[in-house]
């Protein structure tokens, strides 16, 4: 195994023996920064087949109640105020169980804006990645202070150490004639809550 | 201890797929002649011009951050050797366990045995280019191991004993109603009442696989981006196929080329942007995960990542050829290719088709292997122009076809027209003798043996009845 370490970086120092100058890497595209437009993330999420709701937060409750009959996962640091009735908490339960449930209710860690993407990073309130990924239905509740209004701000507001998914709508699919159907293997329905 | 002085290695021979059972005019000549491939190939290639441009559109600064990618990944061919180390401690550090694979062989002799350790029967695979370059499929098949294709597009690859014909969507040369009859024809368990509506098509793909991810404790993917300073992994995607083959089983695999390293977590908000909408022409894909070793409680609780050579070290060798390893698979050169629409995947004989395949595929086998692959191209530079991370295709498909070895006759040819165009007086009889050649002999029909490979391909242009010497002498 180390033989095979050395030899790859002795070829790889041996290709570069002409000396590469290191770059400098222009960085002059738009930084982060720039003003957040909530009514453009609302236009690119439902572009891309997520349903949005405005709502207040001691809505959260009765909306998803309002989305969904059947068993609702949590992950064990959502808060309690906004559990339906009769969630049920992921204790460690085995992929079967979570699979039954009819959705999956979590909070997210970034949202950007100008891409309509969603980014879960596995804190307490959003859970192991698992849940998230075997129920049908993914409800995401959004504050308005966790949207950025493009990739580097969520770039730099993200731990790379944490297990992240980006999620932009959707499950999707381009592979028949390279149209997008939504529904494959991730959820086939996400709706956002989005606070205001 | 030994020392070893590596010296840059092409791809072994006998392995994976990166060389074709014919010459790219050979291939090329068969798949123009199916009408029906050719058809789904421009519906596909035109509908995602189109929403590609439409949403390249939308970002005032995608030029800025094409040129930020290209020297981005110039920066990490100048220092790689640095980068991959610091990858793997990373890695380490984060409790994953790195392997270093010299070529195809060994890379798939580490999955082989990662997964015989596991007692696992067989793996669930997210797509990946690099896994098809080195043929692992057929590399666990042989070691009695399963390996299942969970893409859609590959599913329906498998599932019709056939071949990728595209980078990012390798059943693009099949249409819905063959994607139904292929499903019929496979799928176990499939509803005999399928129809050719793309959403019941990939709902049937979801049942067939659903009981596989959860059933299947090992999975085996690629890795679109490695972040050197966290030891992040990156894997962007579609479907959630690749979520559940990130998250699910107990140990992963993930079989990267070394070329795919970044230098930093910042580096992403530049390939994120990049990568989506010259892709799928999306604003971002649906689904992409990252991850940074082992999270306790969450995901795989093994990891391991192979980096891969397999030739790299070869095409990083070469000055003039190596920005052809800065490419980030989104096949948008494929998409605006005259020749690729027309010939399909197929015909490039490699994993790597299309523009970046004809100069990919030659440097990693060496230019002898695939010596066919550079004359692929009618030099337009729309993939130059197409390219997100603004690889000259076009220049080093000129630099490879002088590499190319031309046939002797060729040559010798070659080099008397230069030895003669050097020397005026030989020049003007021998314009006199060609002037005879045209008296004495048929026009339009090509050149004589041996030259005849240089006007296969190409009209020997129609001699005018005076040249330019005597028009200027007589007037």
């Amino acid at each position: 195994m180390s033989a095979s370490r050395e030899l790859i970086l002795s070829r790889v120092r041996a290709a570069l023996r002409d000396a590469l100058v290191v770059p400098e890497v222009p960085r002059d595209y738009r930084p982060a920064g720039r003003p957040v437009d909530l009514d453009v993330l609302v236009d690119r999420l439902v572009d891309y087949k997520a349903t949005v709701h405005r709502i207040r937060e001691d809505e959260i409750a009765s909306t998803v109640e309002g989305l969904v009959s059947g068993a609702v996962l949590v992950p064990s640091g959502l808060p309690q105020e906004w559990r339906p009735a009769g969630a049920l908490v992921d204790d460690g339960l085995a992929p079967d169980r979570i699979a039954a449930a009819a959705a999956v209710l979590t909070a997210a860690a970034v949202a950007v804006a100008e891409t309509g993407t969603i980014v879960l990073d596995a804190s307490p309130d959003q859970g192991r990645r698992i849940i998230t990924l075997l129920p049908d239905v993914h409800i995401i509740v959004l504050r308005p202070e966790q949207v950025v209004a493009a990739v580097p701000d969520a770039v730099a507001r993200l731990d790379a150490r944490r297990p992240l998914t980006w999620i932009s709508g959707p499950s999707a699919t381009s592979d028949i004639e390279l149209n997008r159907v939504e529904g494959v293997h991730g959820p086939r329905n996400l709706h956002v809550l989005l606070l205001g | 201890m030994t020392t070893f002085l590596g010296m840059p290695a092409t791809a072994p021979r006998g392995v994976g797929n990166l060389r074709g059972d014919q010459t790219f005019p050979e291939a090329a000549h068969d798949a123009l002649g199916n009408d029906q491939m050719r058809r789904n190939l421009r519906h596909a290639t035109t509908t995602i011009r189109g929403k590609s441009g439409k949403v390249i559109g939308e970002l005032p600064d995608w030029q800025r951050l094409r040129d930020a990618g290209s020297a981005i990944k110039a920066d990490v061919m100048a220092r790689l050797p640095f980068l991959l180390e610091q990858l793997e401690q990373n890695v380490t550090a984060a409790g994953g366990i790195v392997h270093w694979a010299a070529d195809a062989n060994e890379a798939n002799a580490i999955v082989t045995r990662l997964v015989k350790e596991t007692g696992s029967d067989r793996v669930i695979k997210v797509k990946s280019m690099a896994t098809q370059e080195i043929g692992l499929n057929e590399a666990l098949e042989e070691a009695g191991i399963a390996p299942v294709e969970t893409d859609l597009a590959e599913l329906i690859v498998q599932l019709g004993h056939d071949k990728p014909s595209h980078i990012l969507v390798p059943a693009i040369h099949r249409n819905r109603s063959e994607i139904r009859e292929i499903f019929l024809r496979e799928m176990p368990g499939v509803d005999p009442a399928l129809t050719d509506d793309p959403p019941v098509l990939a709902a049937a793909a979801r049942r067939y696989l659903r009981e596989t991810f959860l059933s299947t404790t090992v999975a085996v993917s690629g890795a679109n981006f490695a972040i050197a300073d966290t030891g992040t992994l990156a894997v962007v995607e579609s479907e959630g196929n690749g979520r559940m083959c990130l998250t699910l089983p107990d140990t992963l695999i993930t079989v990267m080329g070394i070329e795919k390293v970044l230098p930093t977590w910042q580096d992403l908000e530049v390939f994120l942007q990049l990568l989506p909408r010259a892709s799928t022409g999306e604003r971002m894909n649906p689904y992409t995960t990252m991850w940074t070793g082992v999270t306790p409680g969450d995901g795989p609780q093994n990891f391991h990542l192979i980096l891969l050579d397999n030739g790299r070290s070869a095409v990083l060798a070469d000055e003039a050829g190596r920005s052809a390893l800065h490419c980030i698979r989104c096949s948008a050169c494929l998409n605006v290719c005259p020749v690729y629409e027309r010939t399909g995947g197929h015909a490039y004989g490699s994993v790597y088709p299309g523009p970046i395949g004809a100069i990919l595929s030659p440097q990693l086998t060496g230019i002898e292997d695939n010596a066919s692959l550079p004359y692929a191209s009618s030099l337009c530079g729309a993939c130059f122009d197409a390219c997100p991370v603004k690889i000259d295709i076009p220049s080093i498909l000129v630099h490879l076809r002088n590499e190319v070895p031309h046939p002797r006759g060729e040559r010798a040819a070659m080099k008397a027209a230069a030895r003669i165009m050097d020397r005026p007086r030989l020049y003007a009889s021998a314009q006199r003798a060609a002037k005879l050649a045209r008296i004495a002999g048929r026009r339009g029909r090509g050149l004589p043996p041996p030259l005849t490979g240089w006007t296969a391909s190409r009209d020997l242009p129609e001699m005018p009845s005076q040249t330019f010497r005597d028009w200027w002498a007589a007037r």
